[in-house]
């Protein structure tokens, strides 16, 4: 390994040089405030390692990672994400009686996975971020072992991950041995179908298995409500953003031109993305829980991203990845919101905790109102650019029924949203719950986040400039 | 640049009404009130200096570029007809904001940001000529409209407005797509990607696509306007709305869809907006019998006034699918007309129930001899609605069922039965609430100065369009000659043919 691949692999290897640090921290002195800003400093490392990276890449490091723009802009999503989710946990384990330290190791370890699924290009990096990913993730959703929601929800995490990791690995066998070549371009050169390739699809659609379980798209999405009801609100937002973006970044690469080629795996997706904008709106009509509202309309959220994928353009590699970019800022803000909101015995999940929210916070319900906004595609948020785009490479395509079908999904979808809008603006409640100051670094990075999601939302030519530099777009 | 005044100034109003809410209860009325009317003053003052400039397309414009991945620009021009949609829009957000002067008494501040905000994204839809920023505007009015009927609604207020945000949003959507798909076809005939509506004008389109492309907008401006199998949103949101909401909904949310209609349908899909005018014609017809017919068997008040609408805005979509000269004037003048008489009765029985809290017609009667200024003022205005001539609905009316007879004989002897039904509703309605014996004894205060000053203004107003009609039309002329000239046939092509 020469200079350049090391600046080429520097993101990634700040990542797990913090994971060291961090234990290493852990096990000197015990200390939350050192712990989480040990991380934070490793992840800003990292993030802006990035730009020292840039000038090498494109560059092939070992034939495991490839370390392209398009690695990049992804990596600086997960990296930034992770980041924003560990200043919102500080405030929220802070008065955590247990131990809080461990959380900020998994949280850079997960990272580290989520990062190494950005840049891999080879089954066997893909399966090795991808357990990282999951094995630190097992550990954070069930971090409060005092809660029994938390336990129900690790164990079924883990059950399910490792089944369809089981799935993807036979899948990848089974594609193995059809190609002789574990790279994702032995896919991507051939013209499927062939008589010679008889394990190739059963091999992609036991691989779609395990990347759909990750994405939480139907019928993959069992977990997902439990998970994000379960698991601490930060945890939930690192689940719903970082390691679904590090699994988009992988499906791109690896079964793009697959769906364009092949017409069973094009069918397959489609009916993936069916049933997940259907399924994820239509179910998440009968939740009382903001919580678990945010779980199913992120089935719903995938399977719009999926019709973008399905396009199979240039424009829909930049829809997507502008999508992602909009769906991260939302959640991460909605989840801290239900951060700040939360107590040390239970998160404010329930729709009640919400009600006149308005009138006794208008700045935080306003950012909530904006980020309901967002998820439901009104114009003047990065939800509205993002499903512009999504549609505009859609009709590109010319996909017209998945189209309609997004549109259709999406006004149901409005109705939850809307329901919890009325909430936060209703009359005030008779009782007073406490009112506590939000602590600076979550404001903070609330502040930010609302402030990308308006300003991206009415002026979003810079991330489109961006985009298109990076992974390539319009024109 | 005054163009980007008239909407700055709405926003920053709103949100320095928003704000002021904190020190009184006053200063937020008396900052919307001044900023509307300053936009009046601006809106005026284009129409006084228009005439230096007729040789351009636009009085007034400004154009931006904004994503210019896209090749959208944020691009707002104004001409006769915009113009006159503008001068409604301010006109009666003042209303709006007198009319709620005792009315609203929470969150007074958060009421006035909503209404300054909705004002502003409706002038942004009758200024924007970029189909995207079109689009924005169009989605973005509805939140503070819904904010308006959820917050200080009535009794059914949620159910309402999320009806109507779900109805709009879903047809709005369908718009979105026709936008998209002729931006993407009008890419690969020219090879240029724009939202510019001059230059989407001249897109050629195979048939079948023009059909549905024209159907997407279609939708979106039918819900609005209301066309009849879409219009259930309607009594609904219009009954619940608190009376500012149900002013600026009846008197300028609707005319969104006519002026869609007049602006984007018929000069950008020519000939499929031709293939469609039967059934568009024959969807007027019933809007216009349809309504009047409902709104005689309401015994709500308010429900009443807003099936009117519906009757009222049948002669609307009848008169811009004529689409000859005499039939568009009509329909401008029923669209400004409308907004007054009908944005008038919604005042009365906003002040009605304001006073007697009600809006049941069986619980009222006799009201005459307790407030007869008001009771006076909702005669002239129930007069209006049915189509005295003297007053400015006649004159759309009537024009429009000049312009439709050369286009379908029997479609307009149809659509008068519905003047003469709108007779029996509006007389029925006076007859229950007003005369008879004051069975209930009612005791109420009779209009305010404050509410004589607003009905005063809208009877002359009113008068004046009954009277002399011809500013408007001379304003709205230039205007329709040039989207005529885009339509590029002559009126006569889109006769009906027997």
């Amino acid at each position: 390994m020469n200079a350049a691949d090391t600046l080429a692999l520097l993101p990634l290897l700040l990542l797990a040089a913090t994971a060291i640090v961090v234990m290493l921290g852990i096990a000197v002195k015990r200390s939350h405030e050192l712990t989480a800003a040990l991380t934070l400093l490793g992840l800003t490392a990292s993030f802006f390692s990035i730009w020292a990276a840039a000038p090498v890449a494109p560059r092939q490091v070992t034939s495991l990672l490839l370390i392209d723009s398009y690695a990049l802009f992804y990596l600086g999503l997960i990296v930034a994400s992770a980041a924003a989710v560990a200043v919102l946990s500080y405030r929220y384990f802070a008065n955590h009686d247990g131990q809080r330290e461990e959380l900020y190791l998994l949280l850079v370890l997960a990272t580290l996975g989520s990062g190494v699924l950005a840049t891999s290009v080879h089954f066997a990096s893909f399966l090795l971020g991808l357990e990282v990913l999951s094995i630190s993730l097992y550990g954070m959703v069930a971090y409060f072992t005092g809660r029994g929601e938390a336990l129900e929800a690790g164990i079924k995490y883990l059950i399910l991950a490792s089944a369809s990791a089981a799935f993807l690995l036979f899948g990848m066998a089974l594609i193995y041995a059809d190609t002789g070549s574990m790279a994702f371009s032995s896919i991507r050169n051939l013209s499927l179908g062939g008589s010679s390739l008889a394990l190739l699809l059963p091999g992609i659609a036991l691989s779609v298995t395990g990347i759909g379980f990750k994405l939480g798209v139907v019928p993959f999405h069992l977990w997902i409500p439990d998970v994000y009801e379960g698991a601490p609100a930060p945890v939930a937002a690192f689940v719903a953003t970082t390691s679904k973006t590090a699994v988009v970044a992988v499906l791109l690469r690896f079964l793009m031109p697959a769906s364009q080629q092949s017409p069973a795996v094009f069918f397959l997706f489609s009916a993936i993305a069916v049933a997940s904008m259907c399924a994820g709106n239509i179910l998440a009509l009968w939740q009382n829980n903001v919580k678990r509202v945010l779980a199913y309309s992120s089935i719903a959220h995938f399977g719009y991203i999926l019709v973008a994928f399905l396009a199979g353009t240039t424009i829909a590699a930049g829809a997507v990845a502008f999508y992602l970019v909009a769906y991260t800022v939302t959640i991460l803000t909605a989840f801290g919101i239900v951060a700040v909101l939360s107590t040390s015995e239970a998160d404010a999940a329930d729709l009640e905790d919400y009600h006149g929210l308005f009138w006794r916070r208008p700045v935080l319900a306003s950012v909530f109102t904006a980020v309901l906004l967002s998820l439901a595609g009104i114009p003047a948020t990065m939800g509205f650019v993002g499903k512009f785009y999504i549609l505009a490479s859609g009709a590109n395509a010319s996909a017209w029924p998945l189209i309609l079908v997004l549109v259709l999904t999406s006004v149901i979808g409005l109705f939850y949203y809307l329901r919890i809008v009325v909430t936060l603006f209703s009359a005030e409640p008779e009782r007073q719950s406490s009112m506590r100051r939000i602590e600076c670094g979550s404001a903070f990075i609330l502040g930010g986040l609302a402030v990308l999601l308006i300003w991206f939302g009415v002026y979003p030519a810079p991330l489109l400039n961006l985009i298109r530099a990076t992974i390539g777009g319009l024109n | 640049m005054i163009l980007i005044f008239l909407i700055a100034i709405l926003l920053l109003g709103g949100i320095l009404a928003g704000i002021s809410a904190r020190w009184s209860t006053r200063l937020p009325r008396w900052i919307s009130l001044a900023a509307i009317a300053v936009d009046l003053v601006l809106a005026a003052s284009i129409w006084a200096g228009r005439s230096l400039s007729v040789s351009k397309a636009w009085y007034d414009e400004v154009d931006w570029n904004w994503i210019p991945n896209f090749g959208i620009h944020f691009h707002l021009a104004v001409d006769g007809l915009s113009l006159l949609m503008l001068t409604l829009t301010f006109f009666l957000g003042i209303v709006a904001v007198l009319c709620s002067w005792t009315e609203i008494r929470e969150k007074i501040g958060f009421f006035h940001f909503n209404l300054m905000w909705v004002l502003a994204g409706i002038a942004s839809v009758f200024l924007a000529v970029d189909l995207f920023l079109f689009y924005f505007a169009w989605e973005l009015m509805l939140i503070p409209m819904y904010f308006l009927i959820v917050i200080w609604g009535h009794e059914r207020r949620v159910y309402a407005a999320t009806k109507f945000f779900l109805f709009t949003q879903c047809s709005g959507l369908l718009m979105l797509i026709a936008i998209l798909a002729l931006y993407f076809i009008h890419h690969q005939t020219t090879g240029v990607y724009t939202f510019e509506y001059s230059e989407l004008l001249g897109t050629t389109l195979g048939g079948g696509a023009e059909l549905a492309i024209m159907l997407g907008f279609f939708v979106a401006f039918a819900v609005k306007l209301p066309v009849v199998p879409m219009h259930t949103w309607l009594p609904d949101a219009h009954t619940e709305a608190p009376t500012a909401g149900s002013v600026i909904l009846a008197g300028l949310l609707l005319k969104t869809g006519g002026y869609g209609l007049l602006r984007f349908v018929i000069p950008l899909f020519p000939r499929a907006a031709h293939e469609f005018t039967p059934v568009a014609l024959t969807l007027g017809v019933i809007g216009i019998i349809y309504g009047a017919v409902t709104a005689f068997s309401q015994t709500d008040l308010k429900r009443l006034v807003a099936y009117t609408s519906v009757s009222h805005l049948g002669f609307v979509l009848l008169g811009i699918f004529s689409w000859n000269p005499l039939a568009l004037q009509g329909a401008i003048m029923t669209m400004i007309c409308h907004g007054l008489s009908t944005g008038a009765l919604f005042v009365l029985v906003g002040g009605l129930q304001e006073r007697i809290h009600t809006r049941d017609l069986d619980r009222m009667g006799g009201l005459w001899t307790v407030a007869p200024r008001l009771s006076a003022a909702a005669l002239f205005f129930s007069l209006a609605s049915l189509g005295l001539p003297g007053l400015g609905d006649f004159v759309g009316e009537f024009l429009v069922l000049l312009g439709s007879y050369k286009v379908s004989v029997a479609l307009t002897v149809l659509a008068t039965l519905g003047i003469l039904a709108s007779t029996f509703y509006a007389l029925r309605m006076m007859q229950r609430a007003f005369f008879g014996p004051n069975t209930n004894s009612w005791r109420l205060p009779d209009l305010t100065p404050r509410e004589g000053a607003i009905i005063t203004v809208m009877i002359l107003g009113l008068l004046w369009l009954g009277f002399y009609p011809q500013p408007v039309l001379n304003t709205f002329a230039p205007a329709m000659d040039s989207l005529q000239r885009e339509v590029q046939m002559p009126s006569t092509a889109l006769r009906i043919q027997p």
